[in-house]
C-alpha cells in the first residue's frame, strides 16, 4: 500500500480513557463476498470504501499510466449513460463517488443516502462493472493527465520523489511516475483501457470498509449487486521491486528560491517482528508532532525550516523509510548537517527512556481518537483488510505498542536506520550543495 | 475526471457544510463576554476544542503585514507557568492533536482529546490568552520559521505569487489587500513590540468564542468555561471598522509570468456582497450561481460547455466563498487546452456567460442543486469538527447562531430568478481585475 503508515494501536493505559467504542462485523454475501462493518444508525447515510489490491503498478509492459487513466474514467460513462448523464444521475442522489488509484490500490470511496441507496449502487456498480471507455472521453482526459504529468515536472516535491523512486527501483513500476510520461499515455489504445480494467477491478483482490446506516442482510445484498458481476480473478501481482539506492546527495537544479529535499532509504515490511519497535522509532524520529527529534532539531531549535517529517511507506514490494522538508537556498545545507547528525545519532544510540514513554504514551492515546465519522471509519476498516490485519486488531494492537522497549528501539535502530546509505534528493539552487555520494 | 488544483483559486468547494438543525445546537456568553457555542455529537469518546478570536490579517496595523499569524506561532512559546513547547506536549501526552490557523478576520487554536480532557484544554488556552511570555530568541528563531513557512506556500508557487498580486490588485484600500502571512519585506521587520501590542489588544475573552464539539453536554461545557474562562478580565474590544475600497470605476489587468507554470490561466475577479446578519439571500443566491456554473465537472455550465462540449478548456470553473466579515469575492476561472491562448480563454469565458445570462438556468439542474444541498445537511453531521470550523467561521465573520442555522432555508428559498438576477448583478459589472498567469515563452 502507498499509504504513510497512519494508524496504530488502542489505549490500555489506566490514565486514558478512551477506547476505541467500535463494533466490527464481518459480513459474506450470499455470493460470498465479504466486507467488514460498523453498524451505526444515527445518521442516515452509509459510506463505502473499496480497496483493489495491485494498482497502478499492474500496469502492463508499455503501457505506463493506463491503470491510472482508467481510474480516472470509470466516473465518465457507463451502461447506457455518458459523462454528463451520470454525473447527472449522481447528482440527483445526492451520492458522491470518488476514484483513486496508487501505486498498490485503487480506491472507490462513496456516500450515499439511505432514502436512494439502491438506485446509487446502481449508478456506483455501472461505473466499476461496466464503464464505457468511450474514445470522446478518453480523448477528453487524456488531455487532462497529460497536463497533470507537465505540471508534475514543474512541482520540487514530485521532482524529487520521482528521482528517489527511479534510483531506488529502477525498471520496476516503483520507479517510475505512476501518470505514464507524455510519450506512453500518448500511445494508450482503448484497448489497453479495457485490459487495465480486466485486470485491476477484480473479485480476488477487493477488500471493502463500511460504516453507516446499514445491516448486515442489506450490506450483503448490496455487495452482490456492487461487485458480483467483476471478474473473479486479475492481472498477476508484480514481484519483488529491487533496491539500487545508495547513500549520498542528488541536486536537481530548478530556479525557486527554496529547495525541497526529499530523502530516506530502505524501510521495514508491515508484518516484521520489529515493525512495532520501528514505527514507535519514526513517531520520535520525525513523526509529524511538535516533538520529534527532527522537528525539534531542525525547526524549533534553528529555524532552518517550516516542518520536516519522515513515515514509513509499506510499498507492498519494497517498502522504505522516507522523509520530507523544505528550506531555503541558503539553508538547505545545514538542514541537511543536522538531518545527517540525527540519522547517526539515532542509528549508534537509541533514543532515550523519556521519549520513548512520550511517544507510545501519544500513540496509544491518539488511536482511539480516530474512529469518528463514518467516511474516516470506512477507510481504517477497508485499509486494515489490505494490510491483513485481524479483525480483532483493534483490540490488541495497543499492547503491541506498549511491548516495546528501549533495547527493541536500539536494535531496529541500528539495523534499519544506515547513515551511510541515506540518500537526499534536493530540488532547488541550494548553496553548498552538490551531487555526490 | 481528475480535479486541478489551482493554486490562485479559493477554495472550490461547491458545498459547504450548510447548518446542523439535526445536530444539537446550543449558545451561551459569560459575565466577561465569551461567547460560547456546542455542538453535540455522541457516537464517539472525543471532543473538539476550538478559541476564536476575532482578529486577523486584516486587522493589523498598516506596513506591519503577518503579525496575526507570527503571534499565532508565538502562542506555543512559553507562559507564567508552561514551558516553550510545553502546551503541545501535555496535549500530545493526552493522546491528542492540537494546531492553529490565520486568515484575514479570524485567528483559531483547538485541540482534539479524549472528551474527559476538556477541562484541561480550557486551563492551558484561557492561561495562554493572558499570560504569554516571548524572549527575543523566541523571536528571532520563529521568525524565520515564518519566511520559511511563506517560500514554502507562497514563493515556491507561481500561482500563490499571482494570486497575492490579484488580491493587491482588487482591494484598493481594504486590508484584504494584504496576504494572510504577510509580505516578506513586512515579516522581516516585526519585531517582539509589534506582537505583544498586537496581542494584549485583541487576545481577551471578549473578543474571544468559544466552541466545543463532539461528547460533551451544554451543561458541562458551561460549568469548565466558567471555571476556566470565567476569571478573565475583558478589555473592552471595539467592533471592527476597516477601511473601505471607493467605488470600482477603471478596469484593472494583472499579468504575471513565471518560468514553473506549466498550465497558464486566465481568472476574472469582482468585488461581491457577503453574508450578512439578518440578510443572507443575496449571497445565497451568488452561492447557487457559483453550483450552477462550476458545481460538477460535467453538469455545470462552464465545464460541460468548455471541457466536454467544446474541448477548449482543462478546467473552467467559479468560486465564491460568502462567509467575510467584508466585501467578498466571485471570480470565474479557465485554464485552457494547450493550443487555446489566453486571450481565447478569456474571450471562451465571456462568450460562454454571455450565452448564459441568455438562456437562463435549467430547472432540473437546479433541482438537483437543491437537492444536494438538502443531502448536506445529513452528511455534515458526519464531521462534528467541520461543524465547529462552519461556526467559528461564521460567528467570526459577523453571523449569528440564528444566521447560521437558518442559512440551509435561506438557500432552499432562492428562486431560479434570483440567482439569475445576481448573475446580472456580478456579469454586466464593467469593473474587476483580469488576471493572466503564464510563462515565458508561452
Amino acid at each position: 500500500m502507498f499509504r504513510i503508515l497512519a494508524f496504530v494501536a488502542l489505549t490500555l493505559a489506566a490514565t486514558l480513557p478512551a477506547r476505541a467504542q467500535v463494533d466490527i462485523q464481518e459480513v459474506t454475501s450470499p455470493g460470498g463476498l465479504t466486507a467488514w462493518l460498523v453498524e451505526d444508525h444515527s445518521i442516515p447515510f452509509v459510506a463505502i470504501d473499496i480497496l483493489f489490491e495491485g494498482g497502478t503498478s499492474l500496469d502492463a509492459p508499455g503501457a505506463r499510466g493506463a491503470t491510472y487513466l482508467m481510474t480516472g474514467l470509470l466516473e465518465e460513462g457507463a451502461a447506457d449513460m455518458d459523462n454528463a448523464e451520470f454525473a447527472a444521475r449522481s447528482e440527483a442522489l445526492a451520492a458522491y463517488f470518488g476514484f483513486d488509484s496508487y501505486r498498490d490500490s485503487i480506491n472507490i470511496t462513496a456516500r450515499m443516502l439511505t432514502q436512494n441507496r439502491d438506485e446509487a449502487v446502481d449508478l456506483l456498480r455501472a461505473a466499476l462493472v461496466d464503464p464505457s471507455f468511450e474514445q470522446s472521453a478518453i480523448d477528453r482526459v487524456r488531455t487532462q493527465v497529460l497536463s497533470i504529468i507537465d505540471s508534475n515536472q514543474n512541482d520540487p516535491s514530485d521532482l524529487a520523489s520521482s528521482e528517489l523512486y527511479a534510483q531506488t527501483f529502477g525498471d520496476h513500476p516503483y520507479g517510475s511516475d505512476h501518470e505514464g510520461t507524455a510519450e506512453s499515455v500518448q500511445a494508450l489504445t482503448r484497448d489497453d483501457l479495457i485490459a487495465a480494467h480486466r485486470g485491476a477491478l477484480a473479485r480476488d483482490r477487493v477488500h471493502v470498509g463500511v460504516s453507516g446506516d446499514i445491516t448486515p442482510e442489506e450490506l450483503g445484498l448490496l455487495l452482490d449487486r456492487l461487485l458480483g458481476d467483476l471478474p473473479a480473478t486479475g492481472a498477476e501481482m508484480p514481484g519483488d521491486a529491487p533496491y539500487n539506492l545508495t547513500g549520498g546527495i542528488t541536486v536537481i537544479d530548478y530556479p525557486t528560491p527554496q529547495s525541497t529535499a526529499f530523502f530516506g532509504h530502505a524501510g521495514i515490511e508491515r508484518h516484521d517482528p520489529d515493525f512495532f519497535a520501528a514505527y514507535v522509532l519514526n513517531q520520535i524520529l520525525g513523526g509529524g508532532n511538535f516533538r520529534s527529534r527532527l522537528m525539534q532539531e531542525v525547526r524549533v531549535e534553528r529555524g532552518l525550516t517550516y516542518g520536516i517529517s519522515t513515515f514509513l511507506v509499506l510499498f507492498d514490494h519494497g517498502p522504505m523509510m522516507l522523509g520530507q522538508f523544505s528550506s531555503s537556498n541558503d539553508l538547505v545545507a545545514e538542514a541537511i548537517d543536522v538531518l545527517h547528525d540525527q540519522w547517526a545519532d539515532v542509528a549508534a544510540n537509541g533514543v532515550t527512556a523519556e521519549e520513548l514513554e512520550a511517544a507510545q504514551t501519544y500513540l496509544t492515546g491518539a488511536y482511539p481518537l480516530r474512529f469518528t465519522g463514518n467516511a474516516t471509519i470506512a477507510g481504517i476498516l477497508s485499509g486494515m483488510q489490505i494490510d491483513e490485519m485481524p479483525i480483532d486488531y483493534i483490540n490488541t494492537r495497543n499492547e503491541q505498542v506498549m511491548a516495546v522497549t528501549l533495547e527493541d528501539i536500539s536494535r531496529t535502530a541500528a539495523r534499519l536506520m544506515d547513515p551511510e546509505g541515506l540518500h537526499v534528493v534536493v530540488v532547488g539552487q541550494p548553496e553548498g550543495l552538490e551531487t555526490g555520494n | 475526471m481528475f480535479r486541478y488544483m489551482l493554486a490562485a483559486c479559493m477554495a472550490l468547494m461547491p458545498f459547504l457544510p450548510s447548518g446542523a438543525q439535526a445536530t444539537e445546537v446550543s449558545e451561551f456568553t459569560l459575565d466577561n463576554g465569551l461567547h460560547a457555542v456546542v455542538i453535540e455529537d455522541h457516537r464517539a469518546p472525543v471532543v473538539v476544542h476550538m478559541l476564536w478570536y476575532r482578529v486577523g490579517a486584516a486587522d493589523e496595523p498598516p506596513g506591519r503585514s503577518g503579525i496575526a499569524h507570527f503571534l499565532e506561532h508565538l502562542m506555543f512559546k512559553a507562559t507564567e507557568t508552561l514551558e516553550s513547547g510545553e502546551f503541545s506536549d501535555i496535549v500530545e501526552a493526552n493522546g491528542g492533536s492540537d494546531n492553529a490557523f490565520t486568515s484575514w478576520d479570524y485567528t483559531g487554536y483547538y485541540q482534539r482529546v479524549a472528551s474527559d480532557r476538556l477541562g484541561l484544554m480550557m486551563q492551558m488556552e484561557a492561561d495562554r490568552m493572558r499570560n504569554l511570555l516571548l524572549t527575543d530568541e523566541d523571536i528571532t528563531t520563529e521568525r524565520s520559521v515564518i519566511l520559511e513557512e511563506r517560500a514554502q506556500r507562497t514563493d515556491s508557487s507561481a500561482g500563490a505569487l499571482f494570486n497575492e498580486q490579484m488580491r493587491a490588485s482588487l482591494y484598493l484600500a481594504h486590508p484584504y489587500r494584504i496576504p494572510i502571512g504577510g509580505w516578506r519585506h513586512e515579516i522581516e521587520s516585526l519585531g517582539r513590540e509589534d506582537v505583544f501590542s498586537f496581542y494584549h489588544d485583541y487576545y481577551s475573552p471578549d473578543n474571544a468564542i468559544l466552541i466545543v464539539a463532539g461528547d460533551v453536554t451544554p451543561e458541562e461545557v458551561r460549568a469548565l468555561a466558567e471555571e476556566h474562562y470565567g476569571p478573565l478580565e475583558p478589555s473592552g474590544v471595539e467592533p471592527r471598522e476597516r477601511p473601505h475600497d471607493p467605488p470600482q470605476i477603471a478596469d484593472r489587468r494583472v499579468y504575471y509570468e513565471d518560468p514553473r507554470v506549466s498550465d497558464p490561466y486566465v481568472v476574472r475577479s469582482y468585488i461581491a456582497p457577503e453574508r450578512d446578519p439578518g440578510d443572507q439571500r443575496m449571497a445565497a443566491a451568488l452561492t447557487l450561481l457559483s453550483n450552477v456554473l462550476a458545481g460538477s465537472g460535467a453538469t455545470a455550465v462552464l465545464p460541460r460547455v468548455l471541457q466536454v462540449e467544446e474541448a477548449r478548456s482543462l478546467y473552467a470553473a467559479a468560486s465564491y466563498s460568502g462567509t467575510n466579515l467584508d466585501d467578498t469575492v466571485f471570480s470565474v476561472f479557465n485554464v485552457p487546452v494547450p493550443g487555446v491562448s489566453l486571450e481565447e480563454a478569456e474571450a471562451d469565458l465571456d462568450r460562454v456567460i454571455a450565452q448564459f445570462l441568455e438562456d437562463g438556468i435549467d430547472p432540473e439542474q437546479f433541482a438537483r442543486i437543491q437537492f444536494q444541498w438538502e443531502a448536506e445537511m445529513i452528511y455534515a453531521q458526519d464531521d462534528v469538527g467541520d461543524l465547529a470550523r462552519m461556526y467559528g467561521v461564521g460567528l467570526t465573520s459577523g453571523l449569528t447562531v440564528q444566521d447560521i442555522q437558518d442559512w440551509p432555508d435561506v438557500i432552499a428559498s432562492i428562486t431560479p430568478e434570483e440567482v439569475m438576477e445576481a448573475a446580472r448583478m456580478i456579469f454586466t459589472e464593467t469593473t474587476s481585475v483580469t488576471g493572466y498567469l503564464t510563462a515565458p515563452g508561452l
